[in-house]
């Protein structure tokens, strides 16, 4: 027997829903059996990593508030994805709104309310913007690759993000702790429903979703991103300029992760330290192909990587298994994912099996 | 400048440079070979612990190597499947191998947590390795000798050998060398693999000659550096050797800023240093060179023979 894989037509929409889905199930099941093979309960530590977060009311807060920094950043990162423009430094972006975000609350004093909140979410879009400019006009003007320059970006917010804090944005109550003063409580995002955690943040994580999906299937914008990504020879005959999709595509990934910064700065955590970044810009990028590439499979996405996360952490405790294997399933994800794709572009054919003698062999 | 501080000086630039050297020289030969594998990163952390594991269950250092050189090949194993057999998306791919290798690596690591394993004896008589001038030429851990003796050994290789010939022929025309009976893949498969134990060695450097320990994420990005590298030295492992030693003293200033007298600037600034060169270096060289240089023709590209 022997498998061929014969080009479709069309590509295939029920494999681009039902592959995201039979990833993660795949990734389940071999959870199952890596546990069990290194002496773990494999079956109690997969339901605590992907189903225990859903089934509590107090764990879907936690999921929600860390889906919403994922669900943002994908959206931003999966322009520039669908554009083959590889902005892998989200997670500098991301620090650099972050810290926009509270120069502003510190500018501010001890000024608070509806104007100084806004300011510091459009100071946290813009930081994150600029933190982007510097791949883009390199990659424009002189094609260097947006791949390293983003990702060295990241390297360099760090160290950004270490002097502010260390130094002229310590809290000078901090007891010598290199952290940023906590915010005013008036600096704060609101709080969606009273006695949770859940903040305007993950409004904003569920509303955009639907605003990028219609700009990406209505506007002419949307049809130049497609366009440039699937068939670029296609794209410069129509006239679309790949060096405005370039600056497009990477200034709304920064854009967007300096938003998701800044949100999660002022919604969740109130204060920048040391351990800020929390790895979500890469991680966005797994949502951004889990939820291949579409605004909306990117909500869902960024829902069930936020599951893991929270769920890493049970398991953390129920099963003693170290946070970082929540990384190892969202790798696992991403790998299926990838090798899935195929199956989106081909159908698979068995031939010479006796069963499907109804395709007669070449040659024959 | 006492001469002691400049032979300190050298011995750490040697120490920094050594990791990404031999990365890189790895990924030059994967990318000659027509393949981007942005997994590096990953594949150095999953070396670090192979080889560390490798030492601690052996006491030997020259097992923990192979170790190392298993794990790193091993684990380029699954990017290679996915871009050869499925034509997964390369940078995707190598995103997700270093995403996987730092969480494997990490969950293999917490049994070795606090172990310290034997380092290597040096290869040379005790009285030039530590003797207080020659031990700048003879005081290294075998791991440096091979990692500069690796450099000509590819030169050579990609330069002046058959294999090495059809592996560039791969490279540029993947199609041509197909239609002349080349076995694309399997040249891929072997270059991957290659670059694959050698960033694993490149990680045991960390976690066996550094440090000597394991802990988690301890390649610190370097691996990255290694990939701009490549790029860097325009596919060419000579100027491998000198971007290499390049980043290693661009490294180096973050320790010795303070003693050289450079105190007025943050400690941050010099610890950003490497990033934002390898930035400026990757500009100057691509204004030089508008066309892309000399990256190989099929670089990250999908293999996609009519039959």
């Amino acid at each position: 027997m022997r498998i061929k894989l014969e080009k479709r037509p069309e590509p295939s929409t029920l494999m681009a829903f039902a592959t995201p889905i039979a990833s993660v199930l795949l990734t389940m099941a071999i959870g199952v059996i890596v546990f069990d093979a290194l002496g773990i309960k494999g079956e109690k530590a997969v339901i605590d990593i992907f189903l225990t977060p859903l089934l509590s009311s107090y764990k879907w807060q936690d999921v929600a508030v860390k889906a919403a920094p994922l669900i943002i950043i994908a959206l931003g990162l999966s322009i520039g994805n669908r554009a083959q423009v590889w902005n892998i430094g989200a997670e500098g972006q991301y620090i650099i709104g972050a810290l926009a975000a509270a120069g502003v609350g510190i500018a501010a004093g001890g000024a608070g309310g509806g104007i100084i909140i806004t300011l510091m979410i459009l100071a946290g879009i813009l930081g994150g913007t600029f933190w982007a400019v510097f791949p883009a006009f390199l990659k424009t003007r002189l094609n260097v690759n947006e791949i390293l320059t983003s990702l060295m970006l990241t390297y360099v917010a760090l160290q950004v993000l270490g002097y502010l804090v260390g130094g002229p944005w310590k809290d000078p109550n901090g007891r010598n702790f290199p952290a940023t003063a906590p915010l005013h409580a008036d600096q704060t995002l609101p709080i969606l429903f009273p006695s949770t955690t859940v903040h305007l943040g993950v409004a904003i994580a569920i509303v955009l979703p639907f605003v990028f999906w219609l700009i990406m299937s209505r506007s002419v914008f949307g049809f130049q991103i497609r366009v440039v990504g699937s068939a670029p020879d296609a794209a410069r005959h129509g006239g679309f300029d790949a060096k405005q999709t370039i600056w497009l595509s990477l200034l709304i990934g920064g854009g967007m992760a300096g938003l998701a910064g800044a949100l999660e700065f002022a919604g969740s955590l109130k204060a920048i330290n040391l351990g800020f970044p929390s790895g979500y810009g890469f991680t966005a990028i797994i949502v951004s192909f889990l939820g291949r590439l579409n605004p909306i499979g990117c909500l869902i996405a960024g829902i069930v990587l936020a599951v893991t996360y929270v769920g890493g952490q049970v398991a953390q405790t129920t099963v003693h298994i170290p946070n970082s294997t929540a990384g190892i399933f969202q790798a696992m994800m991403l790998f299926f994912i990838l090798a899935s794709d195929i199956l989106i572009r081909y159908r698979v054919r068995f031939i010479g099996s006796p069963k499907v003698s109804a395709l007669p062999a070449a040659g024959e | 400048m006492s001469t002691e501080f400049i032979i300190a000086a050298i011995v750490t630039i040697v120490g920094l440079t050594t990791p990404i050297l031999l990365a890189a020289l790895g990924e030059l030969v994967v990318e000659k070979a027509g393949v981007l594998n942005l997994g590096v990163e990953g594949m150095m952390l999953m070396g670090a612990i192979c080889g560390f594991g490798a030492t601690v269950s052996t006491f030997n250092p020259w097992l923990g190597i192979l170790g190392a050189a298993a794990g790193g090949a091993l684990s380029s194993m699954l990017f290679a499947v996915l871009v050869l057999e499925l034509n997964s998306n390369q940078v995707a791919t190598g995103l997700a191998l270093t995403i996987f290798g730092t969480g494997l690596s990490s969950l293999m690591g917490l049994s070795y947590t606090g172990f310290i394993v034997p380092v290597f004896g040096s290869i040379f008589p005790a009285s030039l390795a530590s003797d207080p001038y020659l031990k700048v030429i003879f005081g290294y851990s075998p791991i440096v000798y091979f990692a500069i003796a690796m450099v000509p050994v590819v030169a050579w290789f990609l330069k002046s050998t058959r294999a090495g010939m059809i592996l560039r022929a791969v490279g540029e025309n993947d199609l041509s060398a197909h239609s002349i009976g080349y076995s694309v893949k399997g040249v891929r498969y072997a270059a991957i693999a290659f670059g694959g134990a050698m960033a694993g060695i490149g990680g045991a450097y960390f976690s066996m000659v550094i440090t000597p320990m394991w802990a988690e994420k301890m390649t610190a990005g370097r691996g990255w550096i290694a990939l701009a590298l490549v790029v860097f030295a325009g596919w060419r492992a000579g100027r491998l050797l000198v971007g290499a030693y390049f980043f290693g003293i661009l490294m180096a200033l973050e320790l010795y800023a303070k003693a050289a007298g450079f105190s007025f600037l943050p400690s941050q600034f010099w610890a950003a240093m490497p990033y934002l060169m390898t930035i400026i270096a990757l500009s100057v060289i691509s204004m030089r060179d508008r066309s892309g240089g000399n990256a190989p023709a099929c670089l990250g590209k999908p293999f996609l023979p009519s039959t």
